[in-house]
């Protein structure tokens, strides 16, 4: 019985001893951890078409994906195309979240604008941003405005509802320390709700950022003449698949640096949060 | 001298929290409210630190109607309530925003000092124990240094070492400015280490059952008979307040029967 519970005990000990589970990660490993899978199967693909066992005309090996990557690249396409959806993501967020962070706040912090403002926004909201693109080219047109008041509005509302639900949580115990010390309502929003409600709102700009880039999409496909959504639709128009591919793996790489940059850009300011992990 | 006249308590839901409380407070006096949960010695520091506003009846502060939060009126809470986004520095001088930065400077560097946490100035309020966050607590409350100053029950989450230290710090931070202090506690033996009277408190509707006064030499010797004789009339004053009414009615007569006996 001794020999048999010693083993299972001296592992319960190392679990314990280690905060990454029963099996600890070398921290050089870690990181590569999470590129095995995703080379993996390019390799495996790769290789299979090289092969011959399998035909590639419709999934392009990596190494004709990156072939026409590089010279989308190389001809400047892919920068201009790259450019446009950029411009659009970037103007059509700024009006999105600035609106959503204003309106947001005013129905947080006060109960007269929240009962105005809270039920016709919650309405719209039900509505799939989508469905708003036919009247949006009907009053906007088919060019640039259009495109960005579909990506605002997709942006607004994770935004809003991030900011209004940060502040409405706000734990009355800090507040009273800010009525304690005779704060001013301003000084209030600006040294305690401010502060209080930033984790949160950086989370739903990040969602508010991530859903820009998915209406940059659909925005796209309504009509352009630039973009990598008029790149997608050109692919699959012209039967390029690999073209179509190089299109994805830009928004891929674009989405997550324009996260990455803000998460960066914002974590100075969130140091002082009491988390256990780092966050994904 | 804090004075409250006939200060009554009832919240919208009907609760009836606090009756026709009159206390007297002298300058400089430390006077704690002990009574059992419920009898509303949270919600009469709540009245005077200006967070609520009582049903009927005032509160003065040297003659000065107190209505709300007052500057020469601080207060420690139950739990620390430090900001977590500001430095343990920033965190007792954000009363003093109205200072120059040199003075505010020189003011928490003083109070920090006092309560032994100098050397954690720069830290975030999550990387302090317990016990150092509510000393944090009380050099904010103290830096501002204010005329009246209202406790409620701030060691109560701390073990035995960690409160007879801060009970030491708190002393020795009020022997500086000698505020009036109103410590609500439900500690009897934390009642008689630092108070010069214990007001004993009832529930339903709240109000003062008591009062008795606790004339022991500073610094007070735990161990000293005065000190048990004191702890054992204010917790024989305790048990009788949580008695129901009728039961100590009787118990009056029976000692009345006893005396004419």
């Amino acid at each position: 019985m001794a020999e048999i519970a010693a083993p299972a005990q001296a592992q319960g000990e190392r679990r314990a001893g280690s905060s990454s589970g029963a099996f600890p990660i070398a921290p050089g490993v870690k990181w590569a951890l999470g590129l095995f899978l995703p080379l993996g199967l390019a390799l495996g693909w790769e290789l299979a078409v090289r092969a011959g066992l399998a035909e590639g005309r419709l999934m392009p090996p990596p190494s004709r994906i990156a072939e026409t990557l590089y010279a989308l690249a190389r001809s400047g396409e892919l920068w201009t195309h790259a450019w446009a959806t950029l411009w659009r993501v970037a103007v059509g967020f700024a009006i999105g979240a600035a609106s959503g962070i204003l309106l947001g706040a005013l129905s947080g912090t006060s109960e007269a604008a929240r009962r105005l403002l809270d039920p016709t926004l919650q309405a719209l909201r039900a509505i799939p941003s989508i469905a708003w693109v036919p009247l949006f080219i009907l009053w906007f047109g088919i060019f640039e405005a259009s495109k960005v008041a579909l990506i605002a509005v997709g942006t607004f509302f994770p935004v809003y509802l991030g900011v209004a639900g940060a502040i409405l949580s706000v734990d009355r115990k800090l507040v009273e320390v800010g009525r304690i010390f005779r704060l001013s309502r301003l000084d209030l929003a600006r040294r305690i709700l401010l502060p209080a409600v930033l984790p949160e709102l950086l989370v739903s700009l990040r969602s508010g950022l991530g859903l820009g880039f998915m209406f940059v999409v659909a925005a796209e496909f309504m009509g352009a003449s630039e973009g990598l959504g008029y790149l997608l639709v050109d692919g699959q128009q012209l039967g390029k698949p690999d073209q179509i591919l190089a299109a994805i793996i830009a928004f891929a790489v674009m989405g997550k640096a324009a996260d990455s940059l803000l998460v960066a850009a914002t974590r100075p300011l969130v140091r002082w949060q009491d988390v256990a992990r780092e966050r994904l | 001298m804090l004075e409250l006249a006939r200060l009554s308590k009832t919240y919208a839901d009907g609760t009836h929290a606090l009756a026709d409380i009159t206390l007297e407070v002298r300058e400089s006096e430390i006077v704690s409210l002990v009574g059992g949960s419920g009898c509303g010695k949270t919600t009469l520091l709540r009245l005077i630190a200006g967070l609520d506003r009582p049903s009927s009846g005032e509160i003065r502060l040297d003659g000065e109607r107190l209505t709300e939060p007052n500057p020469s009126v601080g207060i420690v809470f139950q739990e620390p309530r430090l900001l977590p986004w500001l430095s343990v520095a920033d965190n007792v001088g954000f009363g003093l925003s109205a200072l120059s930065g040199g003075e505010r400077r020189a003011r928490v560097a003083h109070a920090l000092d006092r309560v032994g946490l100098s050397e954690h100035a720069g830290r975030w309020p999550r990387e302090l124990s317990g016990g150092q966050q509510q000393r944090v607590a009380i050099a904010r409350a103290f830096v501002t240094e204010p005329k009246l100053l209202l406790l409620d029950e701030p060691f109560s989450a701390l073990d035995a070492f960690t409160r007879a230290s801060l009970h030491e710090h708190l002393l020795g931070l009020w022997d500086e400015s000698r505020p009036t202090v109103l410590l609500v506690t439900h500690d009897v033996q934390e009642a008689v280490t630092l108070a010069d009277r214990a007001v004993v408190m009832q529930p339903k509707p709240g109000r003062i059952f008591d009062e008795q006064p606790l004339r022991l030499a500073r610094p007070r010797d735990k161990l000293s008979p005065g000190f048990e004789s004191a702890t054992r009339r204010l917790l024989s004053t305790l048990d009788n307040s949580l008695k129901p009414a009728h039961l100590a009615k009787a118990e009056r007569g029976r000692e009345a029967a006893a005396l004419w006996w």
